[in-house]
């Protein structure tokens, strides 16, 4: 059995195709980047200023000029490029970003976006995250289904919202749900788990795909 | 252009002033300018900057020592001292998309009276804020931010005080060097004129008011 992140993970990085420009969030949505088939070439983006994010070197190797959105050594691969913080939200906000992958706290019906503040108890600023989804060509949500036993894809968001553009597709341990059209469907579930399931853990009303696949393998 | 030691080129900072500091968790962040802020005692200081880095680096070390009074920021989310501190309200703390941020000081310095953005639109983000529509499409109108110094890390400064930057070093700093009364540089290397080719130049020396000399 595969942990919660890693299924997500694999599963996001499926969505990935080769010359895609892509920024991906901090925490699962980071792992995504590992499972990127080979020979896909994907131009990852750190809003901080790279395109061409590599992996994080090797001990010894870090170069404190070259880091990632949360300050942390990566390396850059070869064709890789800079900029400073105004080309990198002019990519964001300007639909040049293919895709943005980012965590989330709450998604509701019509696929609006929570994933920046919890008012009086975690504030840390909404950095890059309401240009990405307010700019980005598509918007996936790489999330847990649910919360400590709450679900987070909701009938409405109760925390403040990221943007009011709605998000493209949300993908958890349990299922892959889209949003297109701004109705919620759940289009797969994950190895190993039904359709009762997922609607079990989730608050928010899911049309059900004509055909629902479980990839038997990941 | 006047080259300066670091303790006179901190010396013109009187407290209370703005500072725009370049950097993004305290990477291309003038760290020198930061201990010696600290040294001269300065407070009451407003700060805008992408973030707060973390406690003991950068920013982060002005933000544990009390000096500063209002932070613009678009994250403080890695330093929890300051989401301590703006919480028991000693710290006052206004958050800033960071797309808009680096525009809002992008239009200080470039002499436009805003810009329309689509980001934050039906957010909190939007309250006070006059919306414009174009095409259709609703926009929130973002005022300039301009600041009485930035203080900027460079790579190269050559000794006119044309300025290059290193990769993800770069950041906020060629932007708030546009945006600011007073523009203090603290360089990694101070090289001869014409070490930088004209093309590689991404600040050009004419804003930089002081560059920092080191024996």
């Amino acid at each position: 059995m595969m942990d919660p992140q890693t299924v997500i993970a694999k599963r996001i990085a499926r969505e990935l195709h080769d010359g895609m420009l892509v920024n991906l969030g901090i925490g699962i949505p980071t792992l995504v980047s590992n499972y990127v088939p080979p020979g896909v070439h994907i131009f990852f983006q750190s809003e901080n200023g790279l395109i061409g994010t590599g992996p994080i070197p090797q001990d010894g190797l870090a170069q404190a000029r070259l880091t990632d959105a949360g300050g942390r050594p990566v390396s850059a691969i070869p064709g890789a490029c800079t900029f400073d913080s105004a080309v990198s939200f002019g990519l964001i906000r300007g639909g040049h970003v293919d895709v943005t992958v980012l965590g989330g706290l709450q998604v509701d019906e019509q696929g609006h976006l929570a994933n920046w503040t919890i008012p009086g108890k975690m504030v840390p600023g909404m950095g890059g995250a309401m240009d990405l989804v307010t700019g980005a060509k598509r918007v996936i949500v790489a999330m847990q289904h649910s919360a400590k036993g709450k679900p987070k894809i909701v009938r409405q968001c109760t925390l403040p919202l990221t943007s009011v553009r709605r998000v493209d597709l949300v993908v958890t341990e349990l299922a892959v749900i889209s949003f297109t059209g701004g109705r919620a469907t759940l289009l797969e579930t994950a190895p190993g788990v039904d359709v009762e399931q997922v609607l079990a853990a989730t608050e928010a009303k899911l049309e059900i795909a004509s055909r629902v696949i479980t990839p038997q393998t990941e | 252009m006047q080259t300066t030691t670091l303790q006179e080129a901190v010396a013109k900072i009187p407290n209370g002033a703005s500072l725009m500091v370049g950097g993004f968790m305290g990477v291309g962040t003038p760290e020198s300018v930061i201990d010696e802020l600290l040294q001269q005692g300065k407070r009451d200081l407003t700060v805008i900057a992408n973030d707060t880095a973390l406690p003991g680096v950068g920013i982060g070390k002005l933000v544990s020592a009390n000096a500063l009074r209002k932070v613009v920021a678009s994250h403080i989310g890695l330093n929890p001292e300051t989401q301590k501190k703006m919480l028991a309200g000693e710290i006052e703390v206004e958050l800033v998309p960071q797309g808009t941020l680096i525009e809002r000081i992008r239009a200080g310095g470039f002499g436009l009276g805003g810009f329309l953005t689509p980001t934050g639109v039906g957010t909190i983000v939007e309250e006070g804020k006059r919306k414009v529509e174009v095409d259709g499409r609703e926009y929130l109108l973002e005022l300039p931010l301009r600041a009485d110094f930035a203080l900027v890390r460079a790579f190269l400064a050559d000794y006119l005080g044309n300025l290059t930057y290193a990769l993800t070093a770069r950041n906020f700093n060629p932007v708030i060097a546009m945006a600011a009364d007073t523009v203090i540089v603290d360089a990694e290397h101070v090289v001869p004129v014409g070490m930088i080719s004209p093309d590689h130049v991404m600040t050009p020396a004419p804003v930089v008011d002081y560059l920092i000399a080191r024996a």
